[in-house]
């Protein structure tokens, strides 16, 4: 009969965790049952404990050991200084191996103690963690590179840039698709307005990438709501085959539009963007004299990085307050049901043009970032296959996950290159195999593959944007104003 | 019965939502052929009626979608016959619309907060206290995604999410729908609370005749788009004709 119950009650969580603490309640004190911790886990854990300190002081310690400024003549000298910082991992990891082994004999710290860290981490959700690693490897990653492969550094930095375009431009239509549930195939388009604003007005007004890209961001959102007007009324496959041929028109447009835009020519000669009118170039006024550097091709890439990290951070930070706004829980709900959004009282045309509007000016943005980091743009780069590719990062990423987005697009992206370079297969499949030919083949079982596992996406949790709290001391009546949600 | 004497005691009140000969359509067919209906602030007026009579389309058309061909719809006296439906339902007209409608895959507050979407945010603590007070069992699902709650759960957050957005008039369309007797009698329970404690006006479509006319001031019954009776709750429920055609092995 207490058998019955138990089992019964292990079926729960609660049951489970009740279960477990009468098995321990029942162990304890009694030797035969006390496990004492094996030699190799022990060992093996406390060498783990210890990595994941170094790796940490590795990060931390990263511009304080690792980087040297120097006072030399004319200005400042950064020079490398590798052995500090190894030192100082070095007495991390020993400190950390000893005080594991030794001390906590192999256990975690306390019993009690790791009660309460969990309690806590349980509010800090697995992807929370993986995003800050990933923002803190992000906001190195230029650095990184540099020290750890100076040879592919400018490869590598040039790659993380294209692949952060595609994080922004999956972070922008991710907007559209995957909060407010549009279907949208020609995102390009506004990609390709964003560009082709900033190109037009630089070469032909003479004005600098910061002035514009606000301006593109404002053009691609005008056009945004020009799309979103007469195609409010459609939903899931016909406004996608709109979307599709709006994304087509736009395209067309530009290619025969010949005095405007010169057509399959492009537009040459876009300026590249400055820091506070410093340029990266040779000489006088340039970035490298005024803070006295050497001068370096790799310094403009590192602008451009950190200019694209810091745009695709913006976007989703916008994404992330939106959704806690009114109008970005609106977007959701639009998703999840249209009619039942009509019956509370919600303009869904106005909801639907804000989503258009809003995705498109971080198209936008990402566009003039195109443009300027090309130096040259024509039609042929906003074909219909960069929505195609930047709707997949949305989907295969889990429709409206914001961290879905980035492991996507570093798949996607970085997976295509990684492809070119794998001249190690010729070595199975004979000299003449080029693995380039069968990027797309291998792509594409990839996706279809994801899209067995996964089917909605590899993120597909979806996090709430509000958590009630509920306030034990004041009461609202006693509150003037209460402080909302 | 509590509900049937509050009928006889309450004085007249003047009229919160009347409609006016209303005529609706989708395409040629003729759904509705000339309604007339009054809601009195601080009813609840219930419409019975079978399968495909119209009831839900009643609803439909004073929330403005589909919109009425000919007749007119007045509420607070406002005509708002020809208004989009959001327009309507900002007019402190909330409604639980026909198959609940929540949001799946948001949670419950989520959903709750949607209902408050164009309320003035510094009311929405106190508002979801009393959703809270109402309906215990949504407080304890409160981060629970709507789609994993069931059936009974699901209505009341339907309906505690239109009661966020303050309403004067709570539109209920077939609340009892697919819910187990004493789900059902605890979401009515809730109604006449609702009513009682806050004078709230409420317009309930129903099929489960016998439970609707107990709890309803007045009636009406409606047959292929038309009215054909209207009486206090009680006296319908005497009258013959609904015993027979709607109660009949219906009443528990």
């Amino acid at each position: 009969m207490a058998n019955t119950t138990t089992s019964a009650s292990a079926d729960r969580p609660e049951g489970a965790e009740r279960l477990s603490e009468d098995r321990r309640e029942a162990m304890r004190g009694e030797p035969p049952f006390v496990e004492a911790p094996s030699e190799d886990t022990r060992l093996v854990r406390a060498l783990k404990e210890a990595g994941v300190t170094a790796g940490l002081v590795a990060v931390l310690t990263l511009f304080f050991f690792l980087f040297r400024t120097d006072i030399a003549v004319g200005g400042l000298d950064l020079s490398l200084d590798p052995k500090s910082w190894i030192i100082a991992i070095a007495i991390a990891f020993a400190g950390r191996f000893l005080l594991t082994y030794f001390v906590f004999g192999g256990e975690r710290p306390t019993v009690g103690g790791w009660k309460k860290v969990a309690a806590k981490t349980a509010r800090w959700p697995i992807g929370k963690v993986i995003g800050v690693v990933l923002l803190l490897v992000a906001l190195t990653l230029p650095f990184l590179l540099m020290t750890l492969l100076p040879s592919q550094d400018r490869y590598l930095l040039d790659l993380s840039i294209l692949i952060l375009t595609y994080v922004m431009l999956g972070w922008g239509l991710n907007i559209v698709v995957g909060l407010a549930g549009l279907l949208d195939l020609g995102y390009v388009a506004f990609y390709a307005v964003g560009a082709y604003s900033f190109a037009l007005l630089a070469t032909n007004f003479d004005l600098g990438f910061w002035i514009c890209l606000p301006m593109a961001g404002l053009f691609a959102a005008l056009w945004g709501v020009m799309l979103g007007f007469p195609v409010l009324r459609l939903r899931g496959d016909y406004l996608a085959i709109v979307t599709l041929a709006f994304g087509e028109i736009i395209r067309v447009v530009l290619l025969n539009w010949y005095d405007f835009t010169g057509g399959p020519n492009g537009i040459l000669g876009i300026p590249k963007p400055t820091l506070f009118g410093l340029e990266f170039s040779r000489g006088e006024g340039s970035f490298s004299d005024f803070f006295g550097l050497e001068y370096s091709s790799i310094q403009r890439f590192v602008f451009l990085y950190y200019i694209i990290l810091a745009l695709a951070l913006l976007t989703n930070f916008v994404t992330m307050r939106m959704r806690k706004l009114p109008v970005g829980r609106a977007w959701e709900a639009l998703r999840e049901d249209e009619i039942a959004c009509r019956s509370l009282g919600i303009n869904t045309v106005n909801v639907k043009l804000t989503a258009f509007a809003t995705g498109a000016m971080f198209g936008g943005f990402a566009g003039s970032f195109f443009a300027t980091r090309q130096g040259f743009i024509s039609p042929e780069s906003f074909t219909f296959i960069e929505s195609a590719i930047i709707l997949a990062i949305v989907v295969l990423g889990g429709l409206g996950s914001q961290l879905g987005v980035v492991i996507a697009s570093v798949v996607m992206i970085g997976g295509i290159e990684l492809l070119r370079n794998l001249t190690g297969l010729q070595a199975i499949f004979g000299a003449g195999f080029d693995p380039t030919q069968y990027r797309m083949l291998i792509f594409g079982l990839a996706m279809v593959l994801i899209m067995v596992w996964k089917p909605r996406g590899l993120v597909s949790t979806r996090t709430p944007s509000a958590i009630y709290k509920e306030k034990k001391t004041i009461g609202a009546d006693l509150v003037a104003q209460g402080e909302g949600h | 019965m509590s509900a049937i004497r509050q009928t006889e005691t309450r004085p007249a009140t003047d009229t919160l939502l009347s409609v006016r000969g209303v005529e609706t359509f989708y395409g040629k067919i003729q759904a509705l052929r000339g309604v007339d209906i009054e809601v009195h602030r601080g009813e609840i007026v219930t419409l019975i009626g079978a399968n495909g009579a119209g009831k839900s389309t009643l609803m439909m058309t004073i929330c403005g979608n589909p919109q009425a061909r000919s007749g007119q719809i007045v509420y607070n006296g406002q005509d708002i016959t020809n208004l989009p439906t959001h327009d309507i339902m900002s007019m402190s007209i909330a409604q639980s619309p026909e198959g609940r409608r929540i949001f799946p895959r948001m949670t419950v507050i989520e959903n709750l907060q949607m209902g408050a979407i164009l309320e003035d945010e510094a009311n929405f603590d106190e508002d979801l206290r009393k959703v809270f007070t109402l309906f215990p069992r949504l407080k304890e699902r409160r981060g629970q995604r709507g789609g994993t709650l069931s059936g009974g759960e699901q209505q009341m957050l339907a309906i505690g999410r239109a009661l966020m957005s303050r309403p004067k008039l709570l539109l209920l369309d077939e609340p009892s729908l697919g819910l187990a007797p004493l789900v059902v009698k605890q979401i009515f329970e809730a109604i006449r609370e609702l009513n009682t404690n806050e004078g709230l006006t409420v317009f309930l479509v129903e099929q489960n005749a016998f439970h609707a006319l107990r709890l309803a001031h007045r009636g009406y019954v409606m047959v292929n788009g038309s009215i054909t009776m209207s009486g206090t709750g009680r006296e319908l429920l005497a009258r013959e004709e609904v015993r027979s055609a709607y109660l009949e092995g219906g009443a528990h």
